[in-house]
């Protein structure tokens, strides 16, 4: 029984909140990923990406709920998405032919891109909250719990609770979905043939044939859907606030980086390494430990490695590390 | 010789420029509390609140002899201390204001306390600012405050638990001087009183995401958890990530966390939660509501009673030391709020003035039954409220 209840509340605190973490930070970073892959520099617009992507599908969910739309037990939020990912496409088209254009035909260095990448990064910034406003903003509708902790006490007599959350689910269903969708398309279709070979070779790509503006189009049509998505499925799961996107930014890069950049499924698995490495170096496992072991050897210490408040030196510490013995990556992605 | 005949002339020109500064018969109070900032939405009250013990005064027109008291508005804006050290500044040596009501938060307070109020020897009453530092910060006897210390609170926060049999909580707070300040206060009160803490943690507001912080909070456990955060803020995340997790059912709410918002937010889940909040059943708190409705503001607002008894004892005690100038009145104003004499409830203003006028003594009770202890704090009333059915009840008056 003792053992049941460790199980249960490490489920609980660490399983589920880092896997749901994980898949919202992987898919950020299979964004960053790709535009590093495929048009070769770091987005450092990308959280604020998130942001504006969110804004719109928020802007949208206020609407369908005004017309008295609902999506019967899953957030109206996931209906209104599509549209947003459309409009967020075509934002970000419009910001590639005003200004990355422009950078692409004079060929210039990729830390140059960087630069101009952290100036769309502010005007982002200022346009989000500009339009929506600094502030905390909830949008998460239906139902809201699967599984209450209380019930599932009641349930199972144990003394610790397990909580489900619909949002958590969502979050693992429709990033799952994503990914699946982004191999298939990278792997089976020809536009996304293309993409890769772009990627692996650009002049080798140029030469059989291959539309850079066309590679350059759909790659942003692609990082708007997993931009949005991710902004989404963060912002049902916690809140939408414009500062904490922009702060995401960080475990982001961390995870990329972490898995390879350039590499899809380092992006993946970098976004889960990061995320859990987060909750585990943070949590206090003083509760798990005493159910594990005899009652004689029982503690009153909080067993916790890092305050919480440090959770964001956890992502730094990894990156430092895998930066000193290991510069590609996991999944040997382009050396930084 | 020359320079001595300007030394002479200059002297000679300020003296009467002080002479007449201190007979003009005008009495002017400073007003600084944070228009801008995260206190906006309560301010608007509180200026009111003051506004109306001045307009109060006004119309008796027997303040000092026929004085009448201009209140001059300026912006601490809560957060920025060199900004609400330079609005201050600008009150006392611009406009020569005779006392201070304000400032609001503890943080600017202070600031104003120690750079602007003490170097001019300027009297200040602070209607709000709630952090024990200010206790014992160093005032030369010009400091007061309306609004009590939260290490009052702690006090009455911990009577609250022990009394419903409650000995083991988890604690966290927000990260700033306010919810520091608290939660250091309470736990040396709890501990005192033979409680234990289990864990004692800071929680940063402005994030989306609170689980991190919540695990370690219920692995530390404890019967209930007590948040002294904003309702707006961490405080709710943090409540709403323990009720996702089933971490804590009940959670105990200080005055910060104490709102209606926050109780329609979270829903039926929050029921069985309790806390307190400033508060008082005498009868000086429905006249003030009374008055407020009657000068158009909403009386019900945070600390806008208090803000409206801290105008009141400054001209109060100005009237007991027949006096405008700080160095003066700045010992009358333990006597005008305390006992013995004639109580004064809040539309009493000018018979208050009258019974000064006779020598005889006053007890001034006002909007929140202002009793001033120690330093020139606010004892303290406290009002414990529990929540049921999606409202927020009152329990007992502490």
């Amino acid at each position: 029984m003792d053992a049941l209840n460790a199980l249960v509340a490490f489920a609980n605190f660490v399983f589920i909140p880092g896997l749901a973490y994980g898949a919202q930070l992987a898919m950020g970073a299979l964004g960053v990923t790709l535009i590093y892959g495929i048009l070769r520099f770091s987005n450092f617009a990308h959280g604020d990406t998130m942001a504006f992507g969110t804004m719109v599908t928020i802007l949208l969910t206020w609407g369908l709920q005004s017309l008295g739309i609902s999506f019967g037990p899953l957030p109206t939020a996931l209906l209104a998405l599509p549209f947003a990912i459309g409009i967020t496409g075509l934002f970000l088209l419009g910001t590639d032919r005003v200004i990355y254009k422009f950078y692409r035909a004079q060929k210039v260095k990729p830390v140059i891109l960087v630069i101009v990448a952290m100036g769309v990064m502010f005007v982002y910034n200022g346009i989000v909250r500009f339009i929506i406003g600094p502030d905390d903003i909830g949008f998460r509708d239906g139902v809201s719990r699967l599984i209450s902790p209380r019930e599932f006490k009641e349930w199972s007599g144990l003394a610790e609770g397990l909580g489900l959350r619909t949002t958590t689910v969502i979050t693992l269903v429709t990033a799952f979905i994503a990914m699946a969708l982004l191999f298939w398309f990278l792997n089976k279709t020809r536009t996304g043939k293309s993409m890769r070979a772009f990627s692996d070779n650009e002049d080798l790509a140029l030469l059989s044939g291959i539309n850079p503006e066309r590679v350059v189009m759909v790659t942003w049509m692609i990082v708007a859907a997993l931009a949005t998505t991710a902004g989404v499925l963060y912002g049902l799961d916690k809140s939408f606030k414009a500062f904490t996107y922009f702060q995401l930014l960080l475990p982001i890069f961390a995870a990329a980086i972490v898995g390879g950049l350039g590499s899809p499924q380092g992006a993946i698995a970098g976004g889960f390494v990061i995320a859990f490495s987060e909750v585990t170096v943070t949590y206090a496992w003083k509760k798990v430990y005493n159910y594990l072991v005899p009652e004689a050897w029982e503690t009153t210490s909080l067993l916790q490695l890092l305050s919480t408040d440090y959770k964001f030196a956890v992502s730094f510490g990894i990156l430092i590390i895998v930066l000193l013995f290991k510069p590609t990556g996991i999944f040997k992605g382009q050396s930084v | 010789m020359k320079h001595l005949l300007m030394a002479t002339a200059a002297t000679a020109l300020m003296a009467t420029g002080a002479m007449a500064d201190g007979h003009t018969g005008d009495v002017k109070i400073g007003i600084i509390l944070g228009f801008t900032g995260p206190l906006e939405s309560i301010t608007p009250a509180m200026g009111a609140g003051a506004e109306m013990a001045i307009a109060e005064v006004n119309e008796a027109g027997t303040l000092l002899d026929g004085a009448s008291v201009e209140g001059i508005r300026a912006d601490s804006t809560c957060i920025d201390a060199a900004a609400a050290t330079a609005a201050a500044e600008r009150l006392v040596t611009s406009d020569g204001v005779h006392g201070i009501m304000g400032a609001d938060c503890s943080g600017v307070t202070g600031a104003i306390l120690q750079n602007v109020a003490r170097p001019n020897g300027v009297v200040m009453v602070s209607p709000s600012a709630t952090s024990p530092g200010l206790s014992t910060a160093d005032d030369d006897g010009l400091f007061f405050r309306t609004a009590p210390s939260d290490a009052r609170q702690g006090v009455v926060m911990t009577e609250v638990l022990i009394d419903r049999g409650i000995t083991e909580v988890a604690l966290t707070y927000t990260n700033n001087d306010y919810g520091k300040g608290l939660a250091d206060a309470f736990q040396a009160a709890y501990e005192e009183a033979g409680g234990t803490v289990t864990i004692n943690a800071a929680h940063e507001d402005g994030k989306a995401d609170y689980s991190a912080e919540v695990a370690a909070l219920a692995s530390a456990g404890g019967e209930v958890l007590v948040v002294a955060g904003y309702t707006d803020q961490g405080g709710k995340g943090i409540i709403q990530a323990s009720l996702d997790s089933g971490a804590f059912d009940t959670f105990v709410l200080p005055d910060g966390m104490v709102g209606q918002q926050l109780v329609d937010d979270i829903g039926a889940d929050l029921n069985g939660s309790f806390g307190q909040f400033p508060g008082t059943d005498s009868e000086g708190a429905e006249l003030f509501l009374g008055l407020a409705e009657a000068a158009g503001f909403d009386g019900t607002g945070a600390f806008s009673p208090e803000s409206y008894d801290a105008a009141a004892l400054l001209m109060l005690a100005m009237e007991a030391a027949g006096s405008n100038a700080s160095a003066d009145y700045a010992g009358h104003l333990m006597d005008v709020a305390n006992a013995p004499g004639t109580e004064i409830f809040p539309g009493e203003l000018a018979k208050a003035i009258e019974l000064l006028k006779a020598g005889e003594e006053i007890n001034y009770v006002g909007a929140t039954a202002v009793e001033l202890i120690g330093p020139g704090e606010s004892a303290g009333n406290y009002r414990e409220i529990e929540i049921q059915d999606g409202a927020i009840e009152t329990v007992r008056f502490r």
